[in-house]
């Protein structure tokens, strides 16, 4: 059972992060979601156990084929690869 | 997760900033930002036995991950092109002095089949 942390927040559609917890443009890319307040997922892809991992690099890869992180999916269809302050802004319309 | 020390930390980015001023590279000058990745590193050390890249995911096999293992073969191109490598541990002069900011920069990781 893969358990997908949940925050808390104004709702601008189904945003979910897929990130490193050891990688510091994950935690940049976390920290500007939550000074958004907007409501989000978000998974350590490197806690998961090796069967997990293996579904969820499958999962993201059909979002960003390089399965880089941070790697933001908002609404199942707009990928943001890498931080990208601006470019989440404008996808979250803020 | 062990919980890494901030005194391990510290000795560590002493270490490793004086190893990287006597080789003519640079520690990136955000002291949080740089400790914040060491302290990844040692994470990584505990939990794979290397110090694989913290901003790239390792497979934990020492021969697959050796290419992305601190620092990384890609570091010196990268530090050539964009000013920084992949994670930003380690920048540019101009960017040591605040001249420029680190950026996320691409990965040149050739794609594994």
């Amino acid at each position: 059972m893969i358990k997908i942390e949940e925050i808390d927040g104004e709702d601008k559609g189904k945003i979910m992060l897929y990130a490193l917890s050891t990688c510091v443009w994950c935690k940049k890319t976390k920290k500007l979601l939550d000074k958004l307040s907007v409501k989000y997922s978000f998974l350590y892809v490197d806690l998961l156990k090796d069967d997990d991992k293996d579904k969820i690099i499958k999962e993201i890869r059909k979002f960003n084929p390089r399965c880089s992180f941070p790697t933001v999916v908002i609404n199942n269809e707009k990928v943001i690869a890498g931080f990208k302050e601006e470019e989440i802004k404008e996808a979250l319309e803020i | 997760m062990n919980e890494i020390s901030e005194e391990k930390v510290n000795q560590t980015y002493k270490r490793l900033n004086k190893f990287a001023e006597s080789k003519a590279y640079h520690l990136n000058p955000d002291i949080d930002f740089t400790k914040d990745l060491i302290r990844s590193l040692l994470i990584n050390q505990e939990r794979y036995g290397y110090w694989a890249c913290p901003c790239r995911l390792a497979s934990g096999k020492r021969e697959e991950d050796k290419d992305i293992i601190c620092p990384c073969v890609y570091r010196d191109p990268d530090l050539d092109e964009y000013g920084s490598c992949y994670c930003a541990l380690y920048v540019s002069k101009d960017i040591k002095e605040g001249k420029k900011q680190a950026e996320p920069i691409p990965d040149r990781r050739p794609l594994k089949q």
